[in-house]
């Protein structure tokens, strides 16, 4: 039996590894965007409580953000991949169900993302709150805006749109991420390589075809963040 | 929480944190070798070598550590010629395969932040360097890499922090370092949360000896910056005054 070449297995002939590359390249996106989203969530708190929280809040939020930037992404993932599995076992056991019970390996591994960019979210949003001018809240004050009006029409605008560079980082490494989890089992991008590789003895090819592929995704979304950045700053002055 | 298992789970994770520190003492070393070459290619201005580092950074910087270390530990042993040649007792090494694959992946990144350094030292340094007559080499090393490093310290602490954080990816292949024991530990035990708060404390320990000593050493470069004592006291004296 000949070996298949590079380019066959890019195709999606007999040979070819395209649709499952494809499958496994969209399953990390969806990973990815899933853990950005949860990271967004918990940095809009975390944000909130280190600007405006009491006390407790603010500490809790300090040794949040301290901790999971001082830890590695991989040891998050087990915690919630085994830990996960454990709870939902013993769960399962007073229903009277026996044997062992896994814990899904994409909630685990969505959930490990945004926690750990949650971190770096909190911190962006801190960041990019600090750089809105205090005339402009005191404008809308003025103005005799709410409370929430405030917040919706001129905090958020400006807040997001000092945080989009910040967002883009953190994107970018969500998405590298996210390779982490499949350790889970998850037939992500990675995972897919791994089987590909496993399954015709070329790891070489697979491993650079699957580096390939990060690099165009990463590419591609720093091209439309770029826009993005473009677009939601085109009412501000340069020079 | 059961507390002789923790205390047994910590004595076996301490015991394999030399690995852990040796892996990313050996990388960021390589890579700060590495890097200083990268960042000398940018600024440069030959345009075959800077090209070469705007590549190499860009390709390492967009893809994931894991796929670099797979594609060097498990990928390069396709090659017959590469199993057959005087370096196959370095790439058979799972060791080494993280050594390099980490050493590679912090260059990119550190080149990035020692550019950003040597672009931050003044004109008007290195142009009384070379009114005093010195050869450019020793302008490099007296005047521009001094100032270039104290600029560069604070961002390479963080990319020094990453790298211990990223040196659990040595796990995967198979290297029992700090999280690669903890992995076996959680899974024959299935008690994820001890486990996890020990290895979490043991990370956040040398990581926050890191930072104290990155300080420290940012202390120690920036004398010109801080008050001679007796001058700050004549401060104080003279606000009183």
């Amino acid at each position: 039996m000949t070996q298949p070449g590079f380019f066959d297995l890019l195709s999606f002939g007999p040979d070819g590894w395209a649709k499952a590359l494809i499958a496994g390249a969209w399953m990390t996106i969806l990973i990815a965007l899933s853990g950005y989203t949860i990271g967004a969530v918990i940095g809009t708190f975390g944000a909130w409580a280190k600007i405006s929280g009491g006390r407790t809040l603010r500490v809790a939020a300090d040794a949040y953000t301290t901790v999971l930037r001082g830890i590695p992404d991989l040891l998050v993932i087990y915690l919630l991949y085994f830990g996960g599995s454990a709870a939902i076992t013993s769960i399962g056991r007073l229903f009277g169900a026996d044997g062992f019970i896994s814990f899904p390996g994409f909630l685990a591994g969505a959930l490990a993302v945004g926690i750990t960019s949650g971190a770096q979210h909190t911190e962006v949003f801190r960041g990019a709150f600090k750089a809105v001018h205090r005339g402009e809240i005191e404008a809308a004050i003025a103005c005799g805006m709410s409370r929430s009006l405030r917040f919706r029409r001129i905090i958020a605008p400006l807040t997001l749109r000092h945080a989009l560079p910040g967002l883009g980082n953190v994107w970018q490494v969500v998405l590298k991420e996210s390779a982490l989890v499949s350790i889970t089992g998850v037939v992500e991008l990675l995972r897919q390589s791994q089987i590909g590789a496993g399954s015709t003895g070329l790891p070489f090819d697979f491993y650079l075809i699957a580096g390939l592929i990060y690099l165009a995704i990463s590419t591609v979304s720093s091209i439309a963040m770029r826009q993005a950045e473009r677009h939601f700053s085109r009412g501000v002055r340069r020079g | 929480m059961d507390w002789e298992f923790t205390q047994e789970t910590f004595i076996s994770l301490v015991s394999a944190l030399p690995l852990t520190l040796s892996l990313a003492a050996t990388a960021i070393a390589l890579g700060a070798i590495l890097a200083l070459a990268l960042a000398l290619a940018r600024t440069s201005g030959i345009v075959v070598l800077d090209w070469f580092a705007r590549a190499y950074v860009f390709i390492f910087r967009g893809t994931p550590l894991l796929v670099q270390i797979f594609l060097i530990y498990y990928g390069l042993s396709q090659f017959p010629a590469v199993r057959h040649s005087i370096f196959w007792p370095v790439l058979r090494d799972a060791y080494w395969c993280a050594v390099i694959a980490l050493s590679l992946n912090t260059a990119a990144y550190a080149s990035e932040i020692i550019r950003g350094g040597l672009l931050s030292v003044p004109h008007g340094q290195i142009e009384a360097a070379r009114a005093c007559g010195m050869p450019r080499l020793m302008v490099f090393r007296r005047i521009v890499l001094p100032l270039a490093i104290r600029q560069a310290l604070p961002g390479y602490g963080n990319e020094m922090i990453s790298m211990i954080k990223a040196t659990s990816l040595a796990s995967i292949i198979t290297i029992m370092e700090v999280t690669g024991v903890a992995a076996r530990i959680i899974s024959e035990t299935y008690r994820a949360i001890e486990v996890f708060l020990v290895a979490g404390f043991i990370y956040l320990a040398i990581n926050f000896l890191l930072t104290r000593l990155v300080q420290l050493v940012e202390f120690k470069l920036s004398p010109h910056l801080r008050q001679p004592e007796n001058a700050a006291e004549a401060v104080i004296a003279g606000d009183a005054r």
